[in-house]
Formats: C-alpha cells, sequence, structure tokens
C-alpha cells in the first residue's frame, strides 16, 4: 500500500465540502465542476455565466494561492500525448453525457441522497480502476 | 454582482482543497483506483472529510426557503436513471482512469503551466462540447 496523505485528505476534502455547502447557501447553486463549466460553454441562460467563469477563475487562484505558499503543486503526471487528449475527450463527453462528475455526482449528489448520483459514482469508480487495471497490469 | 464575488471566493476555496488533498495530484488518484497495486487510500479520506460537511449540511441549508444570495435553490431535476447517464458514468471513467483528472483537479492544475494539463483541459472542453450536440438530439 502507497503511503496516504491522511491529514491532507481529510481537512483538503472538509475545504472542498465547506464550499460545495457554501455555494448551496449562498448562491443556490450545486458545486458541480463539470456541469459549471458545461454551463459557460453552452448555458440556456446569460445570466448563469458569470458566477460560473468566477467559480473556475477562483478555482484556478485557491490552487495558485496553494503553489505561492508552498512553492509548487504535487503534481505527477500519469498519461502523455494522445492518451491525454484521449482521457480529455472522453472526462469532457462523460460527464456531459452522465450529468457530473465526481464532485457534482460524488461531493453533492450523494449529500442530496440522490439515487442517480449514488448509481453515477459506484458506476465511474468501478469504470475507472477496471481501466487502470486494464492499462496498468494487463497491457 | 454579491454572487459572482462569493463564486470567486468559495471557487478559491474548493482549489485550495483541492491542492491541500492533493486530488490535483494524478499520481494519487491513480493510486486510489489502482486496487490491485500499490493501493494509496487518500481519495477515500478526501471524500469523507468532504460528505462528513455535505452529508448534514445540505438538508440543513435546503430548509431555507431561499440561498441568501439568489432568488432561488437550482437543484438538478432529473430523477430517472437513464442510459444517458449510465453511459455517461462509464465514458467518464474511462477518462478519469487513463489520465487521473476529473474536471475540477484538471481546471486547478492549470496554474502549474503545465503543458500536458492544458491539453487535457483543451481535449475536455472539445468533449464537453461534442456532448452538449449529442443531449439536443430527440
Amino acid at each position: 500500500m502507497a503511503e496516504p496523505n491522511i491529514i491532507g485528505g481529510l481537512l483538503g476534502g472538509a475545504l472542498i465540502g465547506l464550499a460545495a455547502a457554501l455555494l448551496l447557501l449562498l448562491n443556490g447553486r450545486i458545486a458541480g465542476i463539470s456541469g459549471i463549466l458545461g454551463g459557460i460553454i453552452k448555458s440556456d441562460a446569460t445570466g448563469e455565466r458569470f458566477w460560473r467563469m468566477a467559480f473556475i477563475c477562483g478555482l484556478m487562484l485557491g490552487a495558485a494561492l496553494y503553489a505561492f505558499m508552498r512553492g509548487g503543486l504535487p503534481l505527477r503526471m500519469q498519461a502523455a500525448g494522445p492518451m491525454l487528449i484521449l482521457a480529455g475527450l472522453l472526462v469532457g463527453f462523460g460527464t456531459r453525457l452522465g450529468s457530473g462528475c465526481t464532485s457534482g455526482h460524488g461531493v453533492c449528489g450523494l449529500a442530496r441522497r440522490s439515487p442517480r448520483s449514488l448509481v453515477a459514482t459506484m458506476i465511474f469508480m468501478i469504470v475507472a480502476a477496471l481501466t487502470v487495471f486494464l492499462t496498468r497490469h494487463f497491457f | 454582482m454579491a454572487a459572482i464575488v462569493s463564486a470567486l471566493f468559495i471557487g478559491a476555496l474548493f482549489g485550495f482543497g483541492l491542492a491541500v488533498s492533493e486530488m490535483i495530484d494524478p499520481a494519487r488518484v491513480i493510486g486510489f483506483l489502482d486496487v490491485t497495486g500499490t493501493w494509496d487510500p487518500t481519495l477515500l479520506f478526501v471524500m469523507g472529510g468532504a460528505l462528513a460537511v455535505t452529508l448534514p449540511g445540505f438538508p440543513l441549508i435546503l430548509q431555507r426557503a431561499r440561498p441568501l444570495l439568489a432568488e432561488f435553490f437550482a437543484l438538478p431535476t432529473q430523477s430517472k436513471l437513464d442510459g444517458s447517464l449510465i453511459a455517461g458514468a462509464i465514458i467518464f471513467g474511462i477518462g478519469w482512469g487513463i489520465a487521473g483528472f476529473c474536471p475540477g483537479p484538471a481546471l486547478a492544475a492549470l496554474t502549474s503551466g503545465s503543458p500536458g494539463v492544458a491539453l487535457f483541459v483543451v481535449a475536455m472542453i472539445a468533449g464537453q462540447w461534442a456532448g452538449s450536440l449529442f443531449e439536443q438530439q430527440p
């Protein structure tokens, strides 16, 4: 087993959960990153674009603040070139079709006790684990 | 205007949390998904930390008539387990397993200046756009 980051995981997770709760309390919106990004690319209401752009800017600023404080971001790439492009296409297409990702279904949907989110979260976790098994241990 | 400023600050909190939890690091994510290899349970602690706040927090917040800075709560209205949800989750899972990036960490990691992250994000936006075309079809 790899050495887990228990303190950072729990603390960072709590910050993510706090952000999701605050977005619901203040803005009345769900902190699903794929949905927020998708709403910028294609939105039914133009008034909904600005808070989404602000959120994504904030997301990057938060990571930049961490990098400034700690002298860099923890980032060890696991794919390159064409595989990275393929992965990006699949993640974008899949989260659009499936109405959510790890944050929208995983963090917010489960908190809303949504059966759709529970099913989606279980499926993408199992499929991702299978993908890792096939790409790391089989091929 | 207040809602836009709050979204900026909340986004920053979210992005900072992604970095603190190291979920911005694809090696941590692949390590979690690699159950038959050197399994790294960090992602479980991140989900646990987040759900410890949202599981009790969401029902409390949703008891309110309206949010503090908006007219109404905009919540997902779909409730059916349809083919799109399942197919989408499968497709997303494959992509997530290949690169170890989901949308939030990929966008937050853009600040590293890594060309690989930028490549992933451009492809992800193209994928979302393609998915949105698919949605419109009857």
